[in-house]
């Protein structure tokens, strides 16, 4: 169960690199620094709402969207300055300037929010709500569960019903062919990485709420486990990513429990290679035909 | 054509840059302050230790100061961050030996690093005292290499003897950071202890730093009905871990080492480390006056309860001082052999002899989770 | 080779060796270490470039294979290299000693590192672009953690390249030489490599693959060839680092390295050797030189690198060459 809720943190982290690469086709890896932002931006908004004391659905909701808006801020201000001047830059170019701000986001977090954790306030109580057998459920998992499934939904009536959506579908699937027909490609690739961004805040305030230590250097890993995840659901497919991602969380968990834990990353990463050799383009990837 | 001039162009500014190296730096002189230098994690993934060694070094500095020195002559801190990273330890010390020419060296906490590090200190001559690498190893890279606190083994030891004896422990399970060699080294001494006075280790599971999900070992704990479970990591983990074997409605004690030490720890365990104890260098509540005035003047800077990395790192200052006013120089190799002959240093964290591996032999104390605070349980003495 | 060529590779090495002499009496230690590093990040980064830069293949887990060779070569040294060390030492003089040996544990390192490449590239090169990359990252990953699990290596401990048994035998080394040496030799391999016509397929892999299969480049092999190669030079930066170090951790060598390495690569140009040379050491030495700036150093640093890329979005080099016409000249 635990891993399900895992999953559907990795899920929101990696909807945000899957969709940048759809419009850009390019690994984006400050986005786990986003994430880190976000759950530190909970972290100061619980407290200056004053809702960090007193556990409530409201407190939550407000923490998530101050969270969320400024990730939004940070990820626009990161599209113009770091990736937008590249747009014609070749292809790796911006890749590096994604590490630079990967880098540039830990360190200035170690010296603004201070390389010390933090722990994230409690904004829900925990309490188990079913237990059977081994299998216990407690209402804080649920939460994240239920936020990020609510997220996912969101954001597929937003891809697939909005005006939006249309346009970041057809930049993604011809940017160029998009431009001619007038699709706003700049604005579109703006707003893909705002709602991604939107999406790694939410997973940083809903990992605050299970595990509550958060710190500078907290989005390297997930950062890394999401993109993977990202892979795994073929780059580029948005239900490739929610699933891929849920899939990880289960595995990883499944692993440390049955197996060992000094295996988990390294049988995430052997299963991750065995899928990709089997299906080279990841689950839900479409091999795109050569044209010579 | 013109590359050629280029290449030269880069070969003459790289001449400068090492030319620059070889600037002289002043001030070690006889008269001038005493330089000590510091290498620490003050960012990365062990910032807090880092943080709080220096905090507890200088406070020491500043108070030898304000009474005039030693030696007649002011001691001066250059403390140098080393990112947490292996590699970059061991430039730091060079650093600090080279270019700033430190009398001696204090660092680090982390055993990985200050094996890194000290054979720098070795091959200069230049005494090191790690303030808190618990790793037996450390102190073997050679005659210049200390260390201010009790090592592995003996805290390992002391749990199981604490397990065994005090709360009558027969079934023991372990889980332990199986990439921290601080918890594996703990974890084996603990094992290897128990199992001779006769208990039996029922569970011997892993983890890894960072992990932040520990429901599946415990279950598998819990299925072996253990007495205790010893946790030697660090604080975060330590803490997640107590909160949910809570939570899948494990009440056993759990055992720690100092790793345990951090306010952090009941940050994150809340009311699910009540009960649980570990292995510690000092106790924040012991009724020593030399520790009731440390921990004092530590609030009244630095506005928290030092941890034991703080008295740690004022301690390893301390005995450093104390070598440096015995020795009567700054000389390399005299000032080793001060610190060498180190005996019944009344330090924070215990009275302090240096024993011939070069290891602070002192007693541990064991410390209770209660009513949200830390508080003395034991003193179990050096053996 | 001409006259000429064996002229400038004597001229290298009386260079290298006066360097080998002369530098560790005007640095001192801490600037010497800087200096190392910098060798050995060239050796990897150059290594890099053939891969990522002229066979236009995208591998971000290059570190994993610094590991093998770091770690195969320092358990080499300290198991089985310290008794031969010591049977050397027993016939030749010191230093002669010293330098028959370490190629062995350099060959040791290398070696190892590209059987790694070749079990790891033949299946993973079938990838193409991130697929690749994510794969390569996967195995570089795959590679620490085992190492981690391996007692006799130290695990979680990190492991000290020095022998209990054999005292005497100083399995260290840390003269310029030798590093600059290889550094060298992996310059001129790679670029004669890539700057031949056989070489040629490699940029034409790079440029695009079906129309080089096409023309009869065999595509799969050419990817493993670099692959292999590069593995093996990495293997033996790796081992330099080992020795030069005296202490492996694998910490050392996680997936921030291989970022490092393919900062250095993109940085400097794709397809640029001299490019990867200047990016490795300017940014190996930059966090050392920033040091003044206190916490703020890797702010800069990493704004340095944003503000770099921003300006020349090719790399500092492009795809072009410093020297290199002069140094084809001489050894062609």
């Amino acid at each position: 169960m635990n891993g399900v809720a895992w999953g559907g943190i990795y899920a929101l982290i990696a909807l945000g690199y899957t969709m940048v690469y759809g419009v850009l086709k390019l690994i984006n890896f400050a986005h786990g620094e986003v994430y880190m932002v976000g759950a530190m931006t909970g972290y100061y908004a619980a407290h200056w709402l004053g809702v960090a004391g007193a556990p409530s659905l409201t407190g939550l909701v407000l923490t998530l969207g101050a969270s969320m808006i400024a990730c939004a801020l940070l990820a626009a201000l990161i599209e113009r300055v770091a990736y937008r001047p590249l747009r014609s830059a070749p292809r790796l170019a911006p890749l590096i300037t994604a590490i630079g701000v990967s880098l540039l986001l830990q360190n200035l977090g170690q010296i603004v929010f201070g390389a010390d954790p933090k722990f994230f306030p409690t904004l829900i109580e925990s309490r188990n709500v079913f237990e059977m057998g081994g299998l216990s459920v407690s209402n804080v998992q649920l939460t994240v569960l239920g936020t990020a499934l609510a997220l996912m939904a969101g954001l597929e009536l937003v891809v697939m019903r909005t005006r939006f959506g249309r346009a970041i579908r057809a930049v993604s699937f011809d940017a160029p062919a998009a431009a001619l027909m007038g699709v706003p490609v700049d604005r579109v690739i703006l707003g893909t990485f705002v709602v991604g961004a939107m999406l790694a805040a939410a997973a940083g305030v809903l990992v605050g709420l299970t595990n509550p230590k958060i710190e500078p250097l907290m989005g390297v890993l997930p950062g890394l486990k999401a993109f993977v995840a990202a892979v795994l659901g073929g780059i580029g497919n948005i239900p490739g990513a929610m699933v891929g991602g849920i899939l990880l969380g289960v595995i990883e968990t499944l692993v440390s429990g049955y197996l060992s834990s000094t295996y988990r990353d390294a049988i995430a990463f052997v299963l991750l290679i065995v899928i990709l050799l089997y299906r080279p383009t990841g689950l839900f990837g479409v091999s795109q035909t050569e044209k010579v | 054509m013109h590359g050629r001039w280029r290449v030269g162009l880069a070969l003459a500014m790289a001449l400068a840059v090492a030319a620059c190296g070889r600037e002289q730096t002043s001030g070690a002189g006889a008269t001038g302050p005493i330089r000590v230098g510091h290498f620490a994690s003050l960012t990365g993934d062990t910032a807090t230790f880092g943080r709080s060694t220096d905090n507890g070094i200088r406070m020491k500095i500043e108070e030898v100061n304000a009474r005039g020195g030693v030696l007649g002559r002011p001691l001066e801190l250059v403390t140098e961050d080393d990112r947490s990273i292996t590699e970059e330890a061991r430039t730091t010390a060079q650093k600090l030996v080279q270019r700033d020419e430190v009398v001696a060296l204090l660092g680090e906490v982390a055993s990985s690093r200050s094996l890194a590090a000290a054979p720098e200190a070795q091959r200069a001559r230049i005494p090191m005292i790690s303030p808190a690498s618990t790793n037996p190893r450390v102190t073997q890279v050679g005659d210049y290499v200390f260390r201010a606190c009790f090592i592995d083994p003996f805290q390992g030891a002391v749990m199981a003897k604490f397990a065994r004896e005090t709360i009558g422990a027969k079934r023991v399970a372990i889980l332990f950071d199986f990439k921290q060699d601080y918890s594996v080294g703990l974890a084996d001494f603990f094992r290897k202890t128990f199992q001779s006075m006769g208990g039996e280790i029922v569970a011997d599971e892993r983890y890894t730093s960072g992990d932040i999900e520990f429901r599946a070992q415990l279950t598998k704990i819990r299925g072996t009905r253990p007495d205790a479970i010893f946790v030697p990591g660090y604080y975060t983990e330590a803490g997640l871990i107590a909160k949910q074997a809570r939570e899948l409605g494990i009440t056993v004690p759990l055992l720690g080492g100092d790793g345990w030490d951090s306010t952090r720890t009941l940050e994150i365990g809340g009311s699910a480390v009540e009960g649980d104890f570990f292995s510690n260098h000092y106790a924040a509540d012991s009724d020593s006056a030399l520790v009731r005035e440390f921990v004092e003047k530590y609030r009244a800077k630095y506005g928290e309860v030092p941890d034991a990395m703080a008295v740690l790192g004022y301690d390893a200052a301390g005995i450093l001082v104390d070598a440096l006013a015995r020795a009567g120089t700054t000389d390399g190799p005299k000032l080793r052999d001060a610190i060498a002959a180190t005996k019944d240093y009344p330090g924070v964290s215990g009275t302090i002899s240096m024993d011939p591996q070069r290891n602070a032999r002192k007693d541990a104390v064991v410390i209770e989770i209660k009513d949200g605070g830390f508080h003395y349980k034991q003193t179990v003495p050096a053996f | 080779m001409s006259r000429s060529g064996w002229i400038t590779v004597a001229a290298c090495a009386l260079v290298l060796l006066a360097l080998d002499v002369l530098l560790p009496r005007v640095l001192n230690p801490y600037y010497a270490t800087i200096v190392i590093r910098i060798g050995i990040a060239v050796i990897a980064a150059v290594s890099l470039q053939l891969v990522n830069g002229f066979t236009g293949q995208f591998s971000i887990g290059h570190a994993g294979f610094m590991a093998v060779g770091a770690y195969v070569s320092a358990a080499f040294s300290v198991y089985v290299g310290a008794g031969w060390l010591e049977a050397f030492a027993a016939v030749l003089p010191g230093p002669l000693a010293r330098v028959a040996y370490y190629p062995m544990a350099l060959a040791a390192g290398g070696v190892a590192a590209a059987v790694a490449g070749l079990v790891v590239g033949i299946p993973a090169l079938r990838l193409r672009g991130d697929y690749l990359a994510i794969a390569t990252l996967g195995f570089a990953e795959v590679i620490r953690i085992a190492i981690l699990n391996v007692d006799a290596v130290g695990g979680a401990r990190g492991f000290s390249v020095a022998a209990a048994d054999h005292p005497g035998a100083d399995l260290r080394f840390e003269g310029f030489g030798t590093v600059y040496a290889v550094a060298l030799v992996t310059i001129v391999v790679i670029s004669r490599l890539v700057y031949s016509s056989g070489g040629l397929s490699f940029r034409a892999v790079r440029e695009d693959e079906v129309a080089a299969a096409s023309i009869g480049v065999p595509a799969t092999r050419v990817k493993v060839e670099a692959f292999v190669v590069a593995s093996f030079f990495a293997g033996v930066a790796g081992a330099l680092f080992a020795h030069s170090e005296g202490y492996v951790h694998t910490n050392s060598f996680a997936f921030l390295r291989s970022f490092e390495l393919v900062v250095f690569v993109v940085l400097g140009g794709l397809g640029s050797i001299t490019g990867a040379v200047l990016a490795a050491a300017v940014l190996t030495a930059a966090p050392e030189l920033l040091r003044g700036l206190g916490e703020w150093r890797m702010v800069l640093y990493s704004l340095l690198l944003i503000v770099t890329m921003l300006v020349r979005p090719q790399g500092l080099l492009g795809t072009r060459e410093l020297g290199f016409d002069w140094l084809r000249r001489r050894l062609g």
